[in-house]
């Protein structure tokens, strides 16, 4: 019988600090035994426990897409004592991962429609795999527009900065890179708030869904501007975080209405978040 | 199924047959209660209680379990990897426990086992455990067992229900393991047709002490968001003191945290009871807390038990009517009540 | 018997309907034999539920720290000496408060009751004087009510409130001639073998549950010292010298501080005799300090306190 609480073991091979505040850091993992990797097959928009044994575990969106092999990545904020202490690790440690975790983005419902996302701050991790999944060429033709509008505090806070700067060089993907203030003076790309750019910039909402992710005060202005533009409470998907310890929807602490976030989520429409709770 | 009359003179012969193939755990004093304890060599079960102090429920999930076990000897080629800390596969077998507490065992259960996930060790507790269960002829008054779908003598979770009718026990099987351990007993005789007929008075004179005082027909049609709102909740939760003590004594509570421990290069990942009643249940790493008013954790426990629960599995409330809550909590917060208002209540 | 009932609806109704007060804090009849609940009351025509029998045994003060309405709060003796700490140490204002004092006579403990009772069920436990009539399937019996005093009770020296604004009833006597430290000098007096023992039976059946803790108005730390994780204190497991360090390290905060109102004992769902912690350190603050918390609203509690006469000798 499988242990759902048993991590793969993984070895970390590669560590980047992503911000200028040293705060994010992406770690790529590899599986220490090959044949836990097709075990870990997962979908855009899961999350997996990374495990430090002796530490504990800390719930964290994959960041890598599932269609790059060999690897997963995780961009991990420095906030608590898990994280913290996964921060100061080096590369060729050992550690755990637990996974994959968790409902998905509803892609499959989102063939053949436009796919606006909208994300601020270091929420755009389990955006990079969807971004990358749906460039993917054998998946791309299934999607119409992709539009993003993904912004942060200022340039040095981006996630993902290469990558970025490639998708914004492609015809296939409109990106809106925003940052909140900047005195940069070459900097190329737009200066306000994701709400407000998402406003001027994000096309209309027919035949389109919605992806948000961010902290609550981006979501909390970015809802009526979505609204605005006709986005409906069932087109628009959000992804939820909450106090995580099984991951598997059994001890009970992650736990909005009857609905676990870390089981019956961490995905969900604005619908079904307007039917439960405000506890998250 | 099969029944089997034991006199109680020869009640003690029977356990120690049953010692052959079992650890033995049932309601021993401690002090001023009776809690379920391993039974010693020669020591039988002290029956005369109306319930224990403590759910049977550590006995399939303890306290505190160890889960893993992991070395992080930096000579050691297996460091940081965890491994499961070995079985103990010995049959248990719980004598004595009271049909409530059975039956919260089943509702406990659609929590760990579930078609995505198995919870190994609740599993494993549950499944090494067997259960032989005693009828209540005298209930409390603060029992509501009937209101919520049991009874003082409901077998529903036991593999053997005992009943007792003064100087000897009817033991009825209730599941095929219950039906195998009853079968060719020397110390059972064939049930007299008396002895069926006591039972059964037993068991309706039982059930007659404990008329419905709990209402629950409504709680599946409650619209949710309007409940949550409800004003009573202010009224409700004022006495509360979050102690933890009403998760901890109840049978169906399940709730628990998972933590590290090391001492110098040795480890253990293990996994402790935890309540909804505490403000670091859904405190995030970042500060944030969902349910820092007391008034969200009083009301989150009431709404899981009697109406998140009802909508998720469709199996009715996750309370057994035990009692234990309305005796212990120091407050003296009436579940029975809380459940009576969100019953009645009416969304405008 | 002390019947307070009419005085204290009395007192809320017109506290409530004057607009000194936003809300009473008293207690309510409880659903169960020999227990009360605490309740809020916000308005006057809510008044007739706030009842007082020799069951109120809950400390209300526990529900005062940060608090910022005026609240109108019954209290007995400890009860008002918890509320003098609760000023001492800021956790609220004079001005928002209306003291009900309650002289007291002792509260009883059902636990008690049920022991003399042995396995019979109380259905019904009601006062008439200085008896406790308790009925139950097939019985009735009288009892004097000082067989079943609480603990704390029974060795009691501030029945009377010791800070309030309007008073239930008459000043009752206090005790002469307790002896408040019997059972710790009996602790003191064993070795340290003995000593281990005793301590390691007391704690034994301790399920971490802290109901002791959050019953104590003195705890009211936003995080308690058990759930910090970084650094992480104490483990959260049952491992015996955890268990440990949680009721020493609470008793040593007490210090001081506690008024021995025995909210503790009465929330431990198991039965641990937890003031047996909290008597030594109540002890040793008396011997040292001749300090008694509570008593007197100036001042502050001798651990944490520090001025540059300060006799000890641990402190130069």
């Amino acid at each position: 019988m499988i242990n759902p609480y048993l991590p793969y073991p993984v070895r970390i091979d590669q560590i980047i600090t992503e911000t200028e505040d040293r705060n994010l850091k992406t770690f790529k993992f590899v599986f220490l035994n090959p044949e836990d990797e097709p075990r870990f097959a997962y979908h855009p928009g899961q999350f997996a426990e990374l495990s430090i044994a002796g530490k504990g575990e800390i719930p964290i969106g994959i960041a890598s897409s599932p269609t790059e092999q060999g690897f997963i990545k995780f961009t991990v904020n420095k906030v608590g004592l898990v994280s913290s202490f996964l921060h100061n690790m080096n590369e060729g440690e050992i550690m755990g991962v637990r996974g994959p975790l968790g409902n998905w983005y509803p892609l499959e419902e989102m063939e053949g429609k436009n796919i606006v996302i909208v994300a601020g701050g270091f929420a755009f991790t389990t955006l990079r795999s969807t971004i990358i999944y749906l460039l993917e060429p054998k998946n791309r033709s299934r999607f119409n527009d992709i539009t993003v509008v993904y912004g942060a505090r200022s340039p040095g806070m981006l996630l993902y900065k290469d990558e970025l700067a490639a998708w914004e060089a492609r015809d296939d993907i409109k990106m809106h890179i925003t940052v909140d203030g900047t005195d940069d003076p070459d900097w190329k790309y737009n200066v306000g708030f994701v709400p407000a750019i998402t406003e001027k910039k994000a096309p209309g909402a027919k035949d389109a869904y919605a992806l948000v992710c961010g902290p609550p005060i981006m979501i909390k202005f970015t809802q009526p501007v979505l609204e605005k533009l006709g986005f409906p409470a069932e087109r628009i998907i959000m992804s939820l975080e909450n106090r995580m310890k099984c991951g598997i929807g059994m001890c009970g602490r992650c736990s909005v209405g009857q609905e676990f976030v870390c089981k019956d989520g961490p995905v969900f429409t604005l619908a079904k978040l307007n039917s439960l709770p405000k506890e998250y | 199924m099969i029944a089997r009359t034991i006199a109680k003179s020869v009640f003690s012969e029977w356990l120690s047959l049953l010692r052959k193939s079992f650890r033995l755990i049932g309601p021993v004093r401690q002090g001023d209660q009776i809690n379920f304890a391993p039974l010693a060599e020669g020591e039988g079960p002290d029956l005369s209680f109306q319930n224990t102090r403590l759910s049977p429920k550590e006995w399939v999930q303890p306290a505190s379990e160890r889960l893993f076990q992991f070395s992080l000897d930096p000579a050691n080629t297996e460091a940081h990897i965890l491994k499961e800390v070995p079985w103990d596969e010995t049959p248990r077998l719980l004598l004595g426990v009271r049909p409530c507490d059975a039956r919260a065992l089943n509702l406990v259960r659609i929590n760990f086992e579930t078609p995505e996930y198995t919870d190994p060790w609740w599993k494993h507790g549950r499944d090494t455990m067997t259960l032989i269960g005693l009828g209540c002829n005298q209930p409390c008054s603060t029992c509501f067992c009937t209101s919520v779908g049991s009874g003082p003598f409901d077998p529903v979770g036991l593999d053997i229900l005992l009943t007792d009718l003064g100087s000897a026990f009817l033991a009825q099987a209730a599941t095929e393991k219950g039906a195998a351990l009853l079968q060719g007993v020397p110390q059972g005789t064939e049930p007299s047709a008396s002895d069926q007929s006591q039972a059964e008075t037993l068991k309706k004179e039982a059930e007659q002490a404990l008329p419905p005082q709990v209402a629950v027909d409504r709680l599946k049609d409650q619209p949710l968001l309007p409940l949550f709102n409800a004003p009573f909740w202010d009224e409700v939760q004022f006495a509360c003191i979050n102690c933890g003590t009403c998760t901890y004594l109840c049978p169906t509570c399940w709730c628990f945290d998972i933590q590290d421990e090391v001492s110098g290069t040795e480890g253990l990942r293990m996994r402790n009871w935890d309540s909804c009643m505490y403000p670091l249940f859904t405190l995030h790493g970042s500060g944030h807390n969902p349910r820092d008013q007391k008034l969200q954790r009083v009301r989150q426990r009431f709404m899981h038990k009697l109406k998140y629960y009802v909508d998720k599995y469709g199996n009715g409330v996750a309370c057994v009517g035990c009692g234990r809550c309305v005796q212990f909590c120091p407050v003296n917060i009436d579940i029975r009540r809380v459940c009576n208002l969100m019953n009645a209540f009416q969304a405008n | 018997m002390l019947t307070y009932t009419n005085k204290i609806q009395e007192l809320a109704k017109r506290l409530l309907t004057e607009g000194k007060v936003d809300l009473v804090i008293g207690y309510r009849q409880g659903t169960i034999p020999m227990m009360n609940e605490p309740v809020q009351v916000k308005s006057a025509d809510q008044t007739d539920q706030l009842y007082w029998d020799s069951f109120c045994g809950v400390n209300l003060a526990n529900y005062l720290p940060r608090r910022t309405e005026r609240i109108a709060i019954v209290a007995k003796g400890c009860d008002s000496r918890n509320i003098v700490v609760h000023l001492q140490e800021g956790q609220v204002k004079r001005e928002q408060l209306v003291i009900l004092g309650a002289p007291c006579q002792g509260m009883l403990d059902r636990r008690k009751v049920w022991g003399r009772l042995d396995g019979l069920e109380p259905l019904k436990a009601l006062e008439d004087g200085q008896q406790l009539i308790v009925e139950g399937k097939g019985f009735k019996q009288s009892f004097d009510r000082s067989e079943f005093l609480q603990d704390n009770c029974a060795i009691c020296t501030h029945r009377n409130p010791a800070l309030y604004d309007e008073l239930l009833g008459d000043l009752v006597p206090e005790q002469g001639g307790v002896d408040r430290y019997t059972d710790v000098r009996a602790i003191e007096k064993l070795d340290p073998e003995a000593r281990w023992q005793y301590f390691e039976e007391l704690l034994a059946p301790c399920i971490r549950c802290y109901a002791c803790r959050n019953a104590c108005p003195l705890c009211y730390c936003p995080t308690c010292f058990v759930d910090e994780s970084r650094p992480q204190w104490v483990g959260k497991g049952l491992d015996q010298s955890d268990i440990r360090t949680f009721h020493f390290l609470r008793a040593f905060h007490c210090a001081g501080r506690c008024t021995d109102c025995g909210a503790c004992e009465r929330a431990c769902p198991v039965g641990i005799k937890v003031r047996q912690f909290t008597k030594k350190l109540e002890k040793d603050v008396w011997d040292r300090y001749q300090f008694e918390a509570g008593i007197v609203l100036e001042g502050r509690p001798p651990l944490d306190a520090f001025r540059p006469d300060d006799q000890e000798e641990f402190i130069k």
